[in-house]
């Protein structure tokens, strides 16, 4: 819905506006993604088949194993990478990563933020205020 | 953040500019996740394969090792998770050697820091078990659920800049795992059946992962019979982490911080009831093929006792496909030394040391071994490797082997 802000708990990094990939489902870069490709690779995730490079990803939860807080600094080192992170809740190692890799990230919404949110709507994150608006 | 005098030196650079990056690192992450100050921690734990490292992330540990002996060094235990590869079998694995030299780098810049290449994802059954309290900085999620929940240790997931930056300071943000308040439990999980053997432990810690939903939720089961040991509940946790990205978990009666229900405030809790054939729907939904290219035991790493087990299961057989399995540097020279290796190597297998199989490259070795469908007695593996372009399959460690003997799942 254009217009809409949504405040956020957590917020980090710089402030961006990009294209989003949005699904009701978990997030991890060790299990879901190929990396070198730049796509979601798991066939059972929502957004398999999708590329996520220079794309606001919104999705539910982070997933999965430690080795992502290294990999988004890999992909940022290649220039294939997501946009920003955009979770319902994020776990430590996502947090960790972008702030490894300097990626914007939100988390923690009063509303289910990948319901609220459609893929394909152009946001606007101001990590200052920790909110997120569909432009 | 509150930081005491120490800590605002370090982030004024008195301490060396790695450990200023360090603590930098270190109050972004706090203050993302809303932590008051730092708390000291007596070990960590880096999980740092160079396939998750990549060129870039070799090269910016390199740059820190760069700095002077006294800049650079970590000032608390600090050891590492599985590396990517065993240098003695990587070109049995296909590996190139450009994968295998980016290995040799990192581990020459994690040296210089002084960290110990421990090099195991078992390191609370093998180095130095934590202890009931004991704050930590861990990496590898089986290695902290493990400690958090079967220990009473505190830890959240610690990625490999966080572990190395709390290896450096001595410390870590104070938030999540190391509060009490979020050691309650979130969701009440009842069995009326106890699993029997590693693969169901791993099926039911990965549905009562996938049902608890995130990080933040803290599963409390009860209706375990029996004690289900070390290796039980390392699989149960590993694959909960796995599929839920959980970092602790209760079992009453048995989990220190759940002896008796009055320990915890949990009871006005739903009850979800989880059945054996809901577990085993699990396992079987992964089951769908039968001919298979090779079977893994690996995920967590397996100790003395799995490889006594897979050994005894080995012994006299005769493989007609590849069977890895993959253990701990502490834990191979035991296993040597008792003839399980030789009794694994005999039937046509490979022990493979300080590797764990998804950390290696899986994608490129598939392809360089043609192989798509694994038999596996890992829930956490089967998680994983379907990423990588694999067909996973979970059985019975007994099945697993049998699969090697006769290329088919039964």
């Amino acid at each position: 819905m254009s217009g809409k802000v949504y405040k956020a708990k957590h917020a980090q990094g710089n402030s961006i506006e990009g294209e989003c990939l949005s699904a009701s489902d978990g997030f991890s870069a060790r299990y879901d993604l190929d990396r070198l490709k730049g796509v979601f690779s798991r066939p059972a995730h929502k957004l398999f088949g999708e590329s996520y490079k220079d794309k606001i990803l919104v999705l539910d939860a982070a997933k999965g194993g430690v080795a992502s807080a290294w990999m988004l600094y890999e992909m940022k080192s290649r220039n294939i990478c997501p946009l920003a992170i955009i979770f319902n809740a994020t776990n430590p190692i996502l947090a960790q990563g972008a702030a490894h890799a300097d990626i914007p990230m939100l988390s923690g919404f009063d509303c289910d933020i990948t319901q609220a949110i459609k893929s394909g709507s152009r946001l606007r994150i101001d990590t200052v205020k920790q909110t997120v608006e569909v432009l | 953040m509150k930081l005491n005098v120490k800590e605002k030196a370090m982030l004024a650079g008195e301490f060396g500019p790695v450990r200023q990056i360090a603590i930098a690192h270190q109050i972004k992450v706090g203050e993302f996740f809303g932590a008051h100050d730092l708390v000291p921690v007596s070990q960590a734990h880096i999980m740092a394969d160079t396939e998750s490292l990549g060129e870039s992330g070799v090269e910016w540990l390199e740059g820190l090792a760069q700095n002077t002996l006294e800049d650079r060094q970590v000032c608390i235990p600090t050891i590492t998770d599985p590396r990517g590869t065993d240098f003695t079998k990587a070109k049995q694995l296909g590996q190139t050697e450009k994968m295998v030299e980016l290995e040799r780098r990192a581990i020459n810049a994690f040296v210089k820091m002084g960290v110990s290449m421990t090099d195991t994802c078992i390191n609370y059954q093998t180095i130095m078990a934590p202890v009931f309290g004991e704050h930590l900085a861990f990496g590898d999620t089986g290695v902290v659920i493990y400690s958090n929940s079967v220990c009473g240790a505190r830890s959240n997931f610690e990625g490999g800049p966080s572990a190395l930056a709390a290896g450096l300071t001595g410390r870590t943000p104070r938030y999540g795992y190391h509060l009490d308040e979020h050691r309650k439990p979130t969701h009440r999980f009842k069995t009326l059946w106890t699993p029997k053997t590693l693969n169901e432990w791993g099926a039911l810690g990965g549905l009562i992962g996938k049902k608890s939903g995130n990080y933040w939720s803290v599963p409390i089961l009860e209706g375990i019979e029996g004690h289900p040991g070390s290796d039980a509940m390392k699989h149960f946790g590993a694959a909960m982490a796995s599929f839920g990205s959980t970092a602790l978990f209760h079992v009453l009666g048995i989990t220190p911080e759940a002896l008796h229900a009055r320990d915890l405030e949990y009871l006005h809790l739903p009850e979800v009831v989880i059945t054996k054939e809901e577990v085993m729907g699990l396992q079987n939904s992964y089951r769908i093929a039968e001919e298979v290219d090779v079977v893994v035991f690996s995920a967590p790493q397996l100790s003395l006792m799995e490889m006594k087990s897979i050994a005894e299961l080995c012994n006299g057989k005769k493989f007609i496909k590849p069977l890895l399995a993959m253990t701990s540097p502490q834990v191979k020279p035991d296993a040597d030394r008792m003839g399980y290796t030789a009794m694994i190597e005999n039937a046509g297998g490979t022990v493979f040391s300080g590797m764990c199989f998804y950390q290696s490259y899986a994608r490129e070795i598939a392809e360089a071994n043609g192989w798509k469908v694994l038999a596996t007695n890992s829930a956490k593996i089967v998680n994983i490797l379907g990423g990588y372009g694999y067909t996973p399959m979970l059985a019975s460690m007994e099945d697993c082997v049998d699969a090697a003997v006769s290329g088919r799942l039964k």
